[in-house]
């Protein structure tokens, strides 16, 4: 597998750059309170899938960011690391966390596909799981900016 | 007084004397009445056909009338909701509150930050220039509604045509969020729409029935009543009972050989996923069944397999033996009918935990049948008119606002351009209409027969927000109440008995409520309020005519009727007339039905189709969306949803600091903010000021007496009351929440002690429902005052103090009449039509 560590890697780093954002869009906007509380609840979410990858990394060992790292990131997802004020700053801050989750999910796709390549039930399980979970993270995000965005483009102070 | 008839104080017998009332036979009927002032029958001038508004039953009665004014109430025997009975606020509190002299007779207007009286033309003239004002300078999303469970059908449509197609705004809300959107939510995502699967009639078919957060004996008196006489008949059900606190409901359980489960507030997912385990552990659901009706078991079996009863016991501070007593009596039982109410509506998981109650019913077919029933309850009387007419987050006609076709049949029945009527996303919810008035972007907010200043959660914020200068408030109501304080124009409307309309209770059995009396001084209807609204704002259609082209009830209900056409919601077989007797009548009533429909989904076919059902469903996690594309892809065809979500912790956990769960709740003797309760003496002398409730465990650690006054205090607030020593479990404390400040004269506690229960509540909601969570936030209470006496809680309820202890018995209420009618009236629609009981020639004392 001289390549699915890297992958793994990069997931690992996704997965906690997602998580921290959660974080931090939440408490950044908790006058939001359903923002608030399910960026709590998907932050979970996201950590309990850093869990679920130890095994895996386990077996297999993961490529971290360094000079030796094959295919290195080119595009660096720093996460948010501070948030916006306002309607729009919530929207924008709930766009970073979207595209931040669609790597999530992109990743967890190729890891998916070589996991069936290797035969490797343990890892197919958990990135289908995975998978799906980072989906519903997708849909909430996208459902809240729908909900929002009216009111923010047209008429928010 | 024959020996059928008996003279009796309501306050101190909550529920009356027993009817006995045999399996699978008909309720007797008694009629209960009170006239004020020691007026007879006789001397009435005329009776005027009505139902009861102050809970959500929906019981049947007629308005006394004499010399112009409303003197008494009487139960209308052939009404299939209540067979003749009344509770008490019903018999006390109906009548008072219109003679009252603080009533508003006349529009306000703030003047120089002061509400001064004025003329309908300068307050209506007012609303329409601000209106107009901001409709043009930022178009129709600084324009928000926020209503009531308290308005009649016709007042809820013709509000929901001005703000979706008049004004093209997708703010609108009732406060009908805060009390019964989880049941609408648990209703779509489990069948796909709204609509009450049950009815009243299971009471009398059932072997058991579960009640889950539901005190029912405080919430609905009089369908408490007929449970009561199935537990005085032959084939009792067992009681299975929901709740930290040892209520009634628990008391009877216990008597009933069922189960008094008492979880940890914030807990009831986890209960939840354990008695469904149970119920597939045990093989109880009907494997057949599931697979023909049903979408979603193995999902479902697979979220709740780790909650071993151990397990749930632990999450829940309960016995797993009791969970596993409590899962066979559903497993087990022939016919089971559930209800749901507060302690899961408005408690973390909220819609999640009651969606699994339908679950549990799906997994065992238990639905469709007589006996076999689900009642989401909800919390006021014409909060099902609410949902249903589109005036509180969804669209008329339980329409779908994700589904263009829906959107377009409204379009061509308003003759809108479809782009008019927000669609982009579910309306707003109320919650979220209240944080943009905070920010300003939401600048007029009309309030309606309803007060946000004591119901919604953290009072003080709401206070700010609506005392304000960023958001422009009107408030219509009866009286000037701690909301209509902190309007810049109040509108005085007519109340119950003063106008005509229709409404729904939760049996779906809709009523009409002719007028009786005038309303006094210049108070007008809620619908004339909002059809000069329309007027003055010249709201048209596509071809400039008038937009709302009815002027009155009768016009407006046929209009709404259109509405209602072919959907599952069908009004269409319905009129005034034949809603004046003998009984009200369950929709859908159309051709097909013309007496309209005991239960829903006797087929069982469950509105789920992708063109027909009233949303898509949601992560009961996120409350993300799903698309059109993925529900068609799960061909739903007529089949139910199982869903199911892990539990998950409450977002606020107990610490040192705040090391005690707090909920807030109702008493049986007042009704929301009191605003017609307390103006009924018997009502308010029985509850005359607030208090909170502590376990005896708890308030001997704390050091607190029954009486002693105590502090309790959360993040956010800090309220000052009596203390009861009680009968929640340890670890929880209770307070009622209809206590606020208009009776000292105020909109707030002004630096005073404050007694709002909501001063203690937290701002969060459901991901799926939005309604606000009253239940989970913690607290800690501390002693600051000796007791002068026993605090003012009633101890004929839940809040009476633990057994052993002995405080007066509540009491006071002036004469009321309960008269045994034989032979039973028969009662359309009934499955125990022609088997009634021999009909009881005298009641049985000893109300439970």
């Amino acid at each position: 597998m001289p390549h699915l560590d890297t992958y793994l890697g990069l997931l690992h780093h996704a997965e906690q750059t997602l998580t921290d954002s959660f974080v931090t869009v939440g408490h950044g906007h908790q006058a939001e309170a359903d923002v608030y509380h399910t960026c709590e609840s998907l932050a979970r979410m996201s950590l309990e899938h850093e869990k679920q990858l130890a095994p895996v990394v386990a077996r297999y060992g993961e490529q971290r960011r360094g000079e030796d790292v094959e295919e290195p990131e080119r595009l660096h997802a720093a996460g948010v690391a501070q948030v916006r004020a306002g309607a729009v700053g919530l929207l924008r801050d709930l766009q970073d966390l979207y595209l931040l989750a669609t790597l999530v999910h992109s990743c967890w796709t190729v890891v998916l596909q070589a996991a069936q390549g290797a035969r490797d039930r343990e890892l197919i399980e958990i990135a289908q799981q995975c998978m799906e979970e980072t989906s519903r993270q997708l849909t909430w995000i996208q459902t809240r900016i729908k909900v929002g965005a009216p009111q923010a483009l047209l008429i928010a102070p | 007084m024959s020996k059928a008839e008996a003279a009796m104080d309501r306050i101190a017998d909550i529920w009356g004397d027993r009817t006995p009332h045999d399996r699978a036979t008909v309720w007797p009927a008694r009629v209960d009445s009170y006239l004020a002032d020691g007026i007879t029958e006789a001397q009435v001038d005329r009776w005027v056909i009505s139902a009861c508004v102050l809970c959500s039953n929906g019981c049947g009665c007629d308005i006394a009338v004499k010399d112009g004014r409303m003197v008494g109430i009487r139960g209308r025997a052939t009404d299939v909701v209540n067979h003749g009975r009344l509770g008490p606020k019903g018999l006390y509190g109906s009548i008072p509150f219109a003679a009252s002299g603080d009533r508003l007779t006349r529009p306000l207007i703030r003047q120089d930050g002061e509400l001064v009286e004025t003329t309908w033309e300068a307050a209506m003239g007012r609303v329409v220039e601000v209106s107009q004002r901001l409709l043009r300078e930022k178009g129709p999303l600084s324009h928000g509604f926020y209503t009531s469970g308290q308005l009649f059908l016709e007042e809820y449509y013709t509000l929901a045509i001005i703000g979706k197609a008049g004004i093209g705004t997708p703010h609108m809300d009732g406060n009908t969020r805060l009390c019964t959107a989880t049941a609408a939510a648990a209703m779509k995502e489990s069948f796909g729409c709204d609509g009450q699967p049950g009815s009243y009639t299971d009471i009398d078919w059932c072997d058991a029935i579960f009640l889950f957060g539901h005190n029912m004996p405080e919430t609905q008196t009089v369908l408490w009543m007929r449970i009561l006489d199935r537990l005085a008949g032959d084939q009792p059900p067992k009681i299975v009972c929901v709740d930290p606190r040892r209520t009634k409901v628990a008391e009877a359980a216990e008597r009933t050989g069922g189960v008094h489960l008492a979880p940890l507030p914030g807990t009831n997912q986890a209960l939840m996923n354990g008695l469904i385990r149970e119920l597939i552990a045990n093989s109880w659901h009907d494997r057949e069944w599931v697979d023909a009706h049903t979408l979603g078991f193995d999902d479902l079996a697979a979220t709740v397999e780790p909650y071993t009863p151990e397990h749930v016991g632990e999450i829940c501070g309960i016995d797993p033996a009791d969970l596993r007593r409590a899962a066979a009596i559903f497993g087990e039982s022939e016919r089971v009918l559930s209800t749901v109410l507060q302690g899961f509506y408005q408690s973390h998981q909220a819609t999640a935990a009651s969606v699994a109650v339908n679950n549990l019913h799906l997994l065992r077919g238990m639905i469709g049948k007589p006996g076999a029933g689900i009642l989401q309850m909800n919390g006021q009387p014409t909060a099902q008119n609410n949902r249903e007419c589109g005036a509180d987050g969804d669209l008329p006609g339980f329409r779908n606002w994700d589904n263009e076709k829906h959107v377009q049949e409204l379009a061509a029945l308003w003759n809108v351009d479809p782009l008019v009527i927000p669609h982009w996303a579910p309306p707003t919810h109320a919650m979220q209409m209240m944080r943009y008035a905070e920010q300003g972007s939401i600048s007029f907010l009309w309030i309606s027969a309803t007060n946000p200043v004591v119901s919604m959660p953290e009072s003080a914020r709401i206070r700010r927000i609506l005392g304000g200068d960023q958001c422009f408030v009107v408030v219509q109501d009866l009286f000037l109440t701690e909301t209509a304080r902190l309007a810049d124009v109040v509108l005085p409307a007519s109340g119950w008995g003063e106008k005509t309309g229709t409404f729904t209770n939760v049996s779906r059995t809709v009523h009409l409520s002719d007028k009786a009396v005038d309303p006094p001084g210049e108070a007008k209807s809620d619908l004339d309020i909002f059809l000069l609204y329309a007027e003055r704002m010249g709201f048209t259609d596509k071809d400039g005519a008038p937009l709302v082209r009815w002027r009155t009830p009768e016009e407006a209900f046929g209009a709404w009727q259109e509405c209602s056409r072919g959907r599952p919601v069908d009004y269409t077989g319905l009129s005034y007339d034949k809603l004046r007797g003998p009984t009200g009548i369950a929709w859908p009533c159309n051709t097909q039905a013309p007496d309209g429909t005991d239960r829903l989904y006797t087929d069982p076919v469950f509105p789920t189709d992708t063109d027909q059902c009233e949303n898509y469903g949601h992560d009961l996690l996120t409350g993300g969306t799903v698309t059109q594309q993925e529900h068609l892809a799960m061909n739903p065809a007529g089949r139910a949803f199982l869903k199911g979500a892990p539990y998950q912790p409450p977002h606020e956990q107990v610490s040192a600091e705040y090391p005690l769960l707090y909920s807030t709740g109702r008493t049986v003797y007042h009704f929301h903010t009191r605003t017609k309760t307390a103006r009924a003496a018997a009502l308010q002398q029985a509850a005359p000021d607030a208090w909170v409730e502590l376990s005896e465990t708890d308030a001997t650690g704390l050091g607190i007496g029954e009486g002693d006054r105590v502090a309790v205090e959360s993040p956010r607030g800090r309220i000052e009351v009596r203390a009861r020593i009680g009968r929640v479990r340890p670890g929880a404390v209770f307070a009622p929440f209809h206590y606020g400040y208009w009776d000292l004269d105020a909109a707030g506690p002004d630096g005073g002690p404050a007694r709002d229960a909501n001063e203690l509540t937290m701002t969060v909601w459901d991901p799926v429902s939005k309604q606000p969570l009253f239940k989970t936030a913690a607290c800690r209470v501390t002693k600051i005052g000796d007791a002068t006496g026993p605090a003012s809680a009633p101890s004929t309820t839940a809040s009476a103090p633990p057994d052993g202890r002995q405080l007066p018995a509540t009491a006071g209420g002036e004469p009321t009449m309960s008269r045994i009618v034989t032979p039973t009236p028969d009662y359309p629609n009934d499955p125990s039509l022609g088997t009634d009981s021999p009909a009881p020639t005298t009641t049985i004392a000893g109300s439970q």
